[in-house]
């Protein structure tokens, strides 16, 4: 399969799985948001975003394992760029209450302006950010 | 029933990731690079906006989910400064290192340490934010 096909599809299971959380339990599938609070706050209450969080484990394992999809090699080794990233993208998201996600699938697919912009300036930045690591390096 | 639907929902949006391509870096970072631009990635964005674009239609006809008794959906349309700047610091760190929060999760498999290492240094950045709220 071509990886154009292979994003599509995925896309459309990303959008399949951000369907059941809403149709059935009501949820809106922002990772980030589903991850920060699924480490701070109380337990009970935010079980199902533990059990959503080992499911991102178990979907993940069951594609390479099933589908074969090679285990990717990180573009970057250094530990201080990932501490910088790492932290960026933490602080990033939980600023602006959305990633990829929350902003990029479920606010856009609703037409919520405010997602747009958030999925504006992180691709602008993005796009940015390459370049200019580009010229650098 | 909320919990296997939290499994089931969080297993299929993994299993999309991987397939897609978002777990890995080199792709990730190919898509976000204007002077040889990988456009395989929007597709990833075009096949869930469309999903999700027919499942509001369904939402909005409905008062409840079906194993809940309301739906929660953010309600906020203020467009501020820590909207964009969160976005733009987001954006810098996605095109640095090439991981999002839902791959760096799948990352964690790869067993790789500095993927770890963004991980955690993402959940460090979580957390200060939700302090100084």
């Amino acid at each position: 399969m071509s990886s154009t096909l292979n994003a599509l599809l995925g896309g459309v299971l990303i959008g399949v799985s951000a369907s059941i959380l809403l149709v059935f339990n009501g949820r809106i599938a922002g990772i980030s948001g589903i991850l920060a609070s699924s480490l701070t706050k109380e337990i009970t209450q935010n079980l199902w975003k533990i059990v959503f969080v080992m499911g991102l484990l178990v979907g993940g394992y069951l594609a390479h394992y099933v589908l074969d999809v090679p285990i990717p090699t990180p573009t970057h080794d250094g530990v201080w760029l990932a501490v910088v990233a790492g932290l960026l993208v933490g602080v990033g998201t939980r600023m602006a209450s959305g990633c990829t996600s929350g902003h990029g699938v479920c606010g856009i697919s609703r037409l919520s302006v405010r997602s747009l912009v958030a999925t504006l300036s992180f691709m602008f930045a993005g796009f940015v950010t390459v370049y200019v690591m580009g010229a650098l390096s | 029933m909320n919990l296997l639907m939290a499994l089931i929902s969080g297993s299929v949006f993994g299993f999309g990731l991987v397939l897609s391509g978002m777990t890995d870096t080199n792709k990730v970072i190919g898509f976000l690079d204007v002077q040889q631009w990988d456009y395989d990635l929007m597709f990833v964005m075009v096949g869930a906006i469309a999903v999700m674009f027919v499942t509001y239609r369904w939402v909005v006809t409905h008062s409840a989910p079906v194993y809940a008794e309301s739906f929660s959906i953010p309600t906020h349309t203020v467009i501020d400064k820590k909207l964009v700047v969160g976005s733009l610091l987001f954006g810098i760190g996605w095109a640095l290192y090439g991981l999002c929060p839902g791959p760096s999760v799948i990352s964690l498999l790869y067993q790789h340490t500095s993927l770890a290492v963004f991980f955690v240094s993402m959940l460090v950045g979580f957390f200060v934010v939700d302090r100084v709220k």
